[in-house]
């Protein structure tokens, strides 16, 4: 198959039912208990400052590992795939003095999972598998003030934002990723940052892939850790025209419940959601087992309010086998036509009806 | 219908606003950020920022900016207009906002290329468009010309660029009229004309324009240009036009210009005659200065017909001529009553009119009021000997009452008079009104609409009690909840669900009250406006139920072992002059008048902004001048006539912490436990460094150094009930309202000046702190003076023991009710803490282990504690445990 023909058939699969995203990756790592040289590997053997934790790494260090992490949710039943990149950009891997490696480690990402995919394609061919290239958020917020004594005071540009995206977007492209995923996205101008570089490489003839664009309700506020609510960041991100929109991470399903419900009514696209599972105890683990997790989301299926169902924080291969299972059969969201309005957005939406 | 119109505010406008202009030259970034959210207060849906100012880093301005504006929440909720003529400074904006923004503007005028890369970028960021009607042989000036361009643009924007139709807005350019060229006289038509083409041809294109330039002819006669403004914008937005920015405080109502201005100004911006422009000229001096003459010496509306001169007089609360005039009116008519029903009801409407479009404020209404009760009374006696007359049916029936326990109604008694000038019949209890008097009497006089009223936190749980009562007995009429301790939260959670046979609404000030009111006397609104409170509440409730377990806690032992550590071995408290109690009184009321902090009595009014610069702002300048003017002249009469008496009490006692408690000795042997003061700490999860406080912890704990607290209380307002029950009798509502809200400044300036002179003197131990009323009243000086029911401890009942202490009711004349609101209402009380790291703070939500503790110190069952701090809780107290 060709990359358009993928895409063709990721759009005609979410038309007919529900598409199924993998689950968390820090989980299943952290599970493997690696050692500070598996992390280095051959190639950072001599890497001034330590790598262990830096999970992005292990595409050019452990392949192996990021590997069977796909195979084992494409075996769950996922229908698509992230590459393991959350933290691959030139600012988030400053942390580990890695600015260096960051296109190696989007290229041998998206190699290793488009390599994985394309087994299980060929092995099922009626249920073909999909790469989506995860851009995490950053460690430096353009909507926040980094000095608590300077509220106007920002780390980074927009422009030094935007062109870190912009490397981590050509890499993935290159290594042959099927969508864009901007995920966990705490401060909506950092995501119109990555927006932007998309777009402008588009605009330059790169070939223009779906995006999907994943925010995070950080607390019971119901708002962006920057301050939005769910209509306002659907407002201010509308136009990418994703493919779908949803949110992820830092609930667990029962709280993010009525902000999928909201977006369900007013994104005129696709809408996806991963929550975590439940929330963290005391220790900082996830306690809600696969079952618990499938339920909810089965729930949400036939209430008609998603397109695309996965896992964040917490969850495993078994969370996603019994979410595939429970969803089997269940009719996606229709996606409704929305009468034109200008929509304008502060924290707040604001519309000229 | 009236098209939606939305105002965008100007004011955020180097090139608009001289005064923002000087802020950001002068870099007082503080100051032009109130200024955005003064805007925003006032309503502005979406805020414009221009820095193009030639000697500015216009970009570096607007990036400095937009940043500050993000960390302002109640700013950053609308969405922001980024306005420049320089692209540069349009985008250095457009990377600063993370909502979708409007970008004004672009245009044709540097050929199609240049126009189709900006649009394209307005895309990359997200942002709609303002689109100016200017190509490349110049701006459009006629209508072919403007409709022409707008059309070109509009196809190439959406068929070239992409770009979502319903993200344009047109600027078909606003160009002065009545310059004198005669080539100028159409342009407000060519607008006009052209927004009607636009709208019918462009399907989702919006229009907008800068409305003022319309007036540049008439610079320096601000009365006509807002006259044009208003004429012009009544035209436009007939036509369609969708936005504008426009300083819409500064509009007067089409309706409400003289019919001569109108009626010339409408000649010119239609272009009706040849020689409009002439007639305006010439008219336009008459009105030159129009608001200042009113107040003085321009009598010209004398000459007027008489019900004109009545509306006048009710519009500008002018009392001088009233009843000459009702007089004159009475002798036209057949009945007394057809003098009410006639002019003077019509002038009330205007009023109405004008306040619920934002042209008058309450203090105008106020005193439109006033004018009004003075021609009924007049009146009144006519209407008697008219036997055959029929008794008016007014609007409808509004009861309102403060609640039991409760003694605070200036908000009460406005909300009161804005309803009497809509034409309601408003029967008001007063303070401290049982529940079931207040049914009894709503029976009685049938009634539409009950209105509860209430300050402290405790009148909070009074009004639940209400509300179960009035569903208990039966009643479905609907409940009013309004007053400084009630929310929208509180109304939602708590008072609605008690009260199922009819509606509860909450009213957040009076100048919504009568839009809340007429909706619920309404036979066709009241149905539709009740369910969609209804479904607001109760989505209110679950996001309160979600939001419960919200915010983690620190268990109070953690607390505690996590107190304000102050280094008690360095530190020697300073012993006050003298222990026990000292009466003070009757005090001079002319030295507690240097004392008045006014920004507050503004805000009593619903004028929001800091004294004395609102007495030059934009918007309510003017009635906070004659606001102002008023004030000034009744304190003078209350000094000078001695109207109200203040009196106060202090007392100094050896103290020490006991845990969170205080322990106030009998004698400084520090051995016999005289009273005991209970605190409460903040149980919020705090970062590494900071404290969980507690006032204990301003107090040497027991075994520590000798320390000493000091505690107060004091008023202002002996005599101030009955002033504002003879102002009230007398028809006199704006009087009554300006003297208790005047009393109250006294007593807080009592309460500063009380402090001030505990530190320099009663305690002593700051003798040289120079008077400096800023610095006062922002706080910079050693030691604070905490109520009890505020942030600090939010627990009224240890006003008990801070007056049986202080022999408060002997001493100064104060009263606690049983809910424990201290009356008369201007009288503050606390208690003083020395040490120089004594600070405010609030206390917050606390949890249930901290609540058993309280209860168990203060020899309480939990419900009782439960009951007293129900609004701090963290957490749903157990019914069954009551």
């Amino acid at each position: 198959m060709t990359r358009a023909e993928r895409i063709a058939a990721l759009k005609a699969a979410a038309r007919e039912r529900i598409l199924i995203l993998d689950g968390s990756w820090g989980v299943m790592i952290q599970r493997r208990g690696l050692a500070e040289a598996d992390y280095r590997g051959e190639r950072f053997r001599d890497h001034a400052s330590p790598l262990k934790g830096d999970n992005d790494i292990l595409c050019l260090t452990r392949p192996d590992i990021v590997a069977d992490l796909h195979d084992a949710y494409f075996a769950a039943g996922a229908d698509i795939s992230e590459t393991n990149t959350f933290t691959a950009t030139s600012i988030a891997q400053a942390d580990y003095a890695l600015q260096g490696a960051v296109r190696d480690i989007n290229l041998a990402g998206a190699r290793i999972a488009r390599e994985v995919a394309d087994r299980w394609t060929a092995q099922e061919p009626d249920k073909p598998r999909f790469v989506a290239g995860s851009i995490g958020p950053l460690n430096v917020m353009l909507s926040m003030s980094s000095d608590v004594n300077d509220p106007g005071a920002r780390k980074v540009t927009f422009d030094q934002v935007c062109g870190a995206y912009r490397e981590q977007v050509l890499a993935l492209h290159e290594g042959g990723v099927d969508l864009f995923l901007i995920e966990t996205i705490t401060d909506t101008l950092n995501c119109k940052a990555a927006i932007k570089a998309i777009l402008d490489l588009e605009d330059e003839g790169l070939e223009p892939l779906p995006i999907w664009i994943s925010g995070t309700i950080t607390d019971r506020s119901g708002r962006t850790l920057s301050g939005q609510t769910v209509e306002a960041f659907w407002n201010s991100v509308r136009h990418a025209r994703p493919f779908a929109v949803g949110l992820n991470c830092a609930l667990g399903a029962e709280l993010m419940r009525p902000h999928i419900a909201e977006l369900a009514r007013i994104a005129d696209t696709l809408v996806a959601a991963y929550p975590n599972a439940g929330l963290p105890n005391a220790m900082g683990e996830y306690d809600e087992g696969p079952h618990e997790t499938a339920c909810q989301l089965e729930e949400w299926a036939r209430s008609g309010i998603v397109n695309i169902l996965g896992g964040c924080c917490g969850t495993t291969p078994d969370h996603i086998r019994h979410v595939a299972e429970a969803v089997r059969g269940v009719k996606p969201r229709r996606v409704e036509e929305r009468r034109p309005a200008m929509r304008l957005a502060g924290l707040e939406a604001f519309e000229l009806a | 219908m009236r098209p939606l119109f939305v105002n965008i505010g100007e004011r955020t406008n180097v090139t608009g606003s001289a005064r923002f202009r000087k802020l950001i030259q002068n870099g007082d970034y503080a100051a032009a950020l109130a200024v955005a959210r003064q805007q925003v207060e006032a309503g502005a849906q979406v805020i414009d920022v221009n820095m193009d100012e030639g000697l500015l880093d216009s970009a570096k301005a607007m990036v400095t900016f937009l940043n500050l504006i993000a960390a302002e929440p109640d700013i950053a909720r609308v969405p922001i207009m980024i306005d420049s003529s320089k692209w540069d400074v349009i985008e250095a904006g457009l990377k600063c906002v993370q909502g979708k923004s409007i970008v004004n503007s672009i245009s044709l005028k540097e050929g199609e290329a240049k126009f189709v890369a900006e649009a394209k970028k307005c895309l990359r960021y997200g942002a709609a468009v303002v689109v100016m009607a200017f190509d490349e042989q110049g701006q459009a000036d006629t209508r072919e010309r403007k409709v022409a361009i707008c059309e070109r643009a509009y196809r190439i924007l959406t068929q070239d660029v992409g770009f979502p139709p319903e993200d344009i807005i047109f600027d078909p350019n606003i160009f002065a009229v009545a310059t004198g060229l005669e080539e100028h006289n159409n342009y407000a038509v060519d607008f006009i004309e052209a927004t009607r083409a636009i709208k019918q041809q462009l399907p989702y294109a919006r229009v907008s324009g800068g409305v003022s330039n319309i007036s540049f002819g008439f610079r320096g006669n601000e009365p006509v240009r807002r006259a044009m403004h208003s004429v012009f914008l009544y035209h436009a937005i007939a036509a369609g036009m969708d936005m504008g920015i426009v300083n819409a405080g500064e509009l007067p109502v089409y309706d409400e210009i003289d019919p001569v201005l109108r009626e010339a100004v409408e000649d010119v911006i239609l272009n009706r005659r040849p020689d409009a422009t002439e007639r305006l000229v010439e008219l336009a001096p008459r009105y030159k200065g129009e608001a200042a003459a009113d107040r003085t010496v321009d009598l010209a509306w004398r000459s007027l017909p008489v019900a004109e001169r009545l509306s006048h007089a009710l519009v500008h609360g002018v009392g001088d001529y009233v009843e000459a005039d009702v007089e004159e009116a009475r002798l036209a008519a057949v009945r007394p009553l057809e003098v009410i029903e006639g002019p003077l009801m019509a002038g009330m409407n205007v009023v109405g009119d004008l306040f619920g479009a934002g042209k008058m404020f309450l203090p105008q209404v106020v005193k439109s009021a006033r004018v009004m009760k003075q021609a009924v009374a007049y009146l009144l006696p006519f209407m008697e000997a008219d036997s055959g007359g029929v008794a008016r049916k007014s609007a409808g029936k509004v009861l309102m009452a403060t609640v039991k326990g409760d003694v605070h109604d200036i908000g009460k008694n406005i909300v009161g008079v804005v309803l009497q000038c809509n034409d309601y019949e408003v029967i008001d209890l007063g303070v401290m009104v049982p529940a079931d008097r207040i049914l009894d009497e709503a029976q009685k006089h049938e009634v539409d609409i009950v209105g509860l009223s209430g300050l402290i936190t405790p009148s909070l749980d009074e009004m639940v009690f209400v509300a179960g009562e009035m569903e208990r007995r039966g009643f479905s009429i609907p409940l009013l909840i309004g007053g400084a301790t009630t929310s929208r939260t509180h109304t939602a959670v708590k008072i609605e669900p008690a009260y199922r046979r009819g509606s509860t609404t909450y009213v957040t000030d009076a100048s919504r009250a009568v839009g809340v009111v007429a909706s619920l006397v309404s036979p066709t609104e009241r149905a539709k406006v009740e369910a969609e409170t209804r479904a607001e509440y109760v989505r209110i409730r679950e996001q309160f139920a979600r939001g419960r377990e919200a915010k983690a806690r620190t268990p109070i032992a953690a607390a505690r072992a996590n107190r304000l550590p102050l280094d008690w071995a360095g530190y020697a408290p300073p012993r006050p002059s003298f222990l026990g109690v000292r009466a003070f009184g009757p005090y001079d009321l002319a030295e507690l008048s240097r004392y008045i902090d006014w920004t507050p009595f503004f805000a009593t009014w619903e004028l929001v902004g800091r004294y004395p610069a609102i007495l030059e702002d934009e918007v309510v300048g003017e009635a906070a001048r004659s606001l102002f003017q008023d004030a000034q002249a009744m304190l003078k009469r209350i000094v000078g006539e001695g109207w109200f008496e203040a009196r106060g009490v202090v007392g100094f006692w050896p103290a020490n912490a006991d845990g969170d408690d205080i322990v106030l000795w009998t004698d400084e042997t520090r051995g016999v436990e005289r009273a005991r003061l209970h605190t409460l700490r903040q149980q919020m999860v705090r970062a590494e460094g900071r404290p969980n406080v507690a006032l204990a912890d301003f107090v040497a704990p027991v075994g520590g150094p000798p320390d000493y607290v000091g505690g107060f209380a004091v008023t202002a307002g002996i005599g101030e009930l009955e002033v504002a029950a003879k102002f009230k009798a007398a028809g006199d509502d704006y009087s009554a309202i300006l003297a208790t809200a005047l009393a109250d400044r006294l007593a807080e300036a009592f309460a500063e000046a009380m402090h001030h002179r505990v530190r320099a003197e009663l305690w002593g131990y700051a003798p040289g702190e120079a008077f400096a009323l800023d610095r006062l009243i922002s706080e910079q000086y050693r030691g604070i003076r905490p109520a009890p029911g505020y942030p600090a401890q939010p627990d009224h009942t240890e006003k008990a023991t801070l007056f049986s202490l202080l022999d408060a009711t002997r001493n100064s004349g104060i009263e606690l009710t049983e809910s424990f609101a201290m009356t008369p209402p201007a009288s503050v009380s606390g208690i003083y803490f020395a040490h120089p790291e004594a600070h405010y703070f609030g206390v917050g939500k606390i949890e249930r282990d901290q609540a058993e503790d309280y209860a168990r110190r203060k020899g309480w069952k939990l419900a009782e504690a439960e009951r007293w701090l129900a609004p701090i809780l963290n957490y749903e107290p157990s019914r069954a445990a009551a």
